[in-house]
């Protein structure tokens, strides 16, 4: 087991006790796939939500950032390395 | 080659049912005759009457995605208003997208070369209707914008210009007719698509709202302006209103581009272009479409909720016979290359997926493949789409996804003991040839 996935796995277990958030009008994951390098830093952060190709590139778990991964999923956006990675409301 | 070289030309075949709408005649409507036939062009109390009527209508979007038009209209009026500044008059821009980039397509090359002025109709209101001061009109197959330059010097003769309207031909290949794409090339770019948002409707060509309509929604538009939506809605299914121009090819007696009332069954649609041998299945939606059995089929409606609802699209328009005796693996083979090396590369997952996809395809259809080939192929099917800047990769994804299904017994055989008699033959749908290794890697 990765230390990424490791750190998921604990976050897992923590989110037994939180309640369900509504999930309208939450922020959604998007990366803009002309920018994006596969530089796979979003991949190792957030493997709850994003996990990669047989190239590295990486692929998105569709539908709204859970409340507590959402400042995980903003750090991920942070620190992508060509600001491909984005968090956006849904249209 | 070009992918424009294909098909070969394709006559035009009248519908035997319902009105004749789009394609009155099988030769081109002078101004004058345009008039005499539709009657002078309408001018409406205001540009929200015509967005509200076409709203009414129900119309969507002809060029493939199916976009409700009134809604797309409504947009670009808004964002225009939004940006209103003192100076900025006309502010918007109309570009009517009549690339037709798809290869089995020829309906639009038809409507331009037929009924050039209901185009420039539709142009001009929806001008009116955003509050756009200049307009493009994209043709792509070559030879039609020497027509159509003459249609717009015979309005400005006839003092009925109302708007400037530039003749722009669109470059060679499958994505340059993608609306992005084609702003980019207005914009003095490549021919790539770009990633959305901003949308066209925002910030388009000059960076300013743009109302990009593929050039047959504009046609029905110049339709509804005149006759209203009641009567737009008086051919078609209720989910489906209108009329749509379809292009049929492959395995009938009479291919062609035809005008059909949407909803109509599929295999009455074929009927009318004289499908009379057997045939194994039907490309619908085009290249990037979907493959439905025959006589399966047959009773699918062909309109966009219809297709839908059977897993496929109308995409547009295109619908391809496969006969008996052609292999459909061989065919989606050819065609996933065609895709492949059509593929921009501007995107990770489709500049390694597409070549993958294409070579897996390649082996299904003219090796003996094995089940981890299979595999693969679908694993890649389902790890395609949703990740490129543009629909190729999905559109790939769909059609191996489709051909696996409809041709699972072939894919029985070709497991069993290789590539069957159909897979060597003369390919049925028309595929440009792949240029030269180095060609790739200039573009």
């Amino acid at each position: 087991m990765s230390q990424s996935q490791e750190a998921a796995s604990r976050r897992g277990a923590q989110r037994q006790s939180v309640p369900r958030q509504p999930a309208l009008r939450r922020p959604q994951l998007r990366v803009n796939p002309i920018a994006c390098e596969a530089h796979g830093v979003c991949i190792e952060l957030l493997p709850e939500l994003i996990t990669s190709d047989q190239w590295g590139y990486p692929v998105l778990r569709t539908g709204a950032v859970p409340l507590h991964l959402e400042d995980l999923a903003r750090r991920a956006v942070a620190d992508c390395p060509t600001l491909a990675l984005r968090l956006v409301l849904p249209e | 080659m070009t992918a424009r070289e294909y098909p070969a030309e394709l006559t035009v075949q009248p519908p035997p049912l319902g009105e004749l709408r789009l394609l009155a005649g099988t030769q081109p409507l002078s101004l004058t005759e345009h008039i005499s036939r539709y009657g002078p062009i309408p001018r409406l109390a205001g540009p929200a009457q015509l967005i509200a009527e076409v709203e009414r209508s129900g119309l969507t979007g002809r060029g493939g995605a199916a976009f409700p038009a009134g809604r797309k209209l409504r947009a670009v009026a808004e964002a225009a208003r939004v940006r209103a500044r003192p100076g900025r008059a006309g502010w918007a821009v109309v570009v009517a997208n009549g690339s037709e980039s798809e290869p089995a397509s020829r309906k639009d090359a038809v409507l331009l070369a037929l009924a050039p002025h209901l185009v420039l109709d539709g142009i001009a209101l929806c001008a009116d209707a955003v509050g756009a001061g200049r307009a493009y009109l994209c043709a792509g197959h070559s030879g039609s914008t020497r027509a159509l330059a003459a249609a717009l010097a015979e309005r400005d003769r006839a003092g009925l210009s109302r708007i400037q309207v530039q003749l722009t031909d669109t470059p060679d290949g499958y994505l340059s007719g993608q609306e992005t794409a084609l702003i980019s090339v207005l914009n003095g770019g490549a021919p790539l698509p770009t990633f959305v948002p901003p949308r066209p409707a925002e910030k388009g060509a000059n960076r300013r709202p743009t109302l990009v309509l593929n050039v047959e929604t504009l046609a029905q538009i110049g339709l509804i302006a005149r006759f209203g939506a009641q009567w737009f809605r008086s051919v078609g299914a209720p989910d489906a209103p209108g009329s749509a121009l379809v292009t049929v090819s492959g395995s009938v007696d009479r291919p062609g581009v035809r005008e059909v009332p949407l909803g109509t069954v599929l295999g009455e649609v074929l009927r009318w272009s004289g499908l009379s041998r057997s045939a194994q299945a039907v490309l619908t939606g085009g290249y990037f479409g979907t493959w439905l059995p025959l006589p399966g089929a047959s009773a699918v409606p062909v309109s966009e909720p219809g297709l839908r609802a059977a897993g496929a699209a109308l995409g547009a328009g295109v619908l391809a016979v496969l006969p008996e005796a052609a292999c459909g693996l061989a065919e989606t083979a050819r065609i996933t290359g065609f895709l492949s090396w059509q593929s921009a590369g501007q995107c990770g997952p489709c500049r390694n997926g597409m070549p993958a996809l294409a070579e897996a395809m390649n082996h299904i259809a003219f090796g003996r493949p094995g089940r981890d080939v299979l595999g693969w192929a679908q694993q890649l099917t389902g790890l395609l789409p949703g990740r490129g800047a543009c629909h190729l990769p999905d559109g790939a994804a769909g059609l191996v996804a489709s051909a696996l299904r409809v041709f699972a017994a072939d894919l029985t055989e070709h497991t069993r003991s290789g590539p069957c008699q159909g897979a060597a033959g003369a390919p049925v749908l028309p595929v440009p040839a792949a240029p030269m290794p180095a060609d790739r890697s200039m573009r």
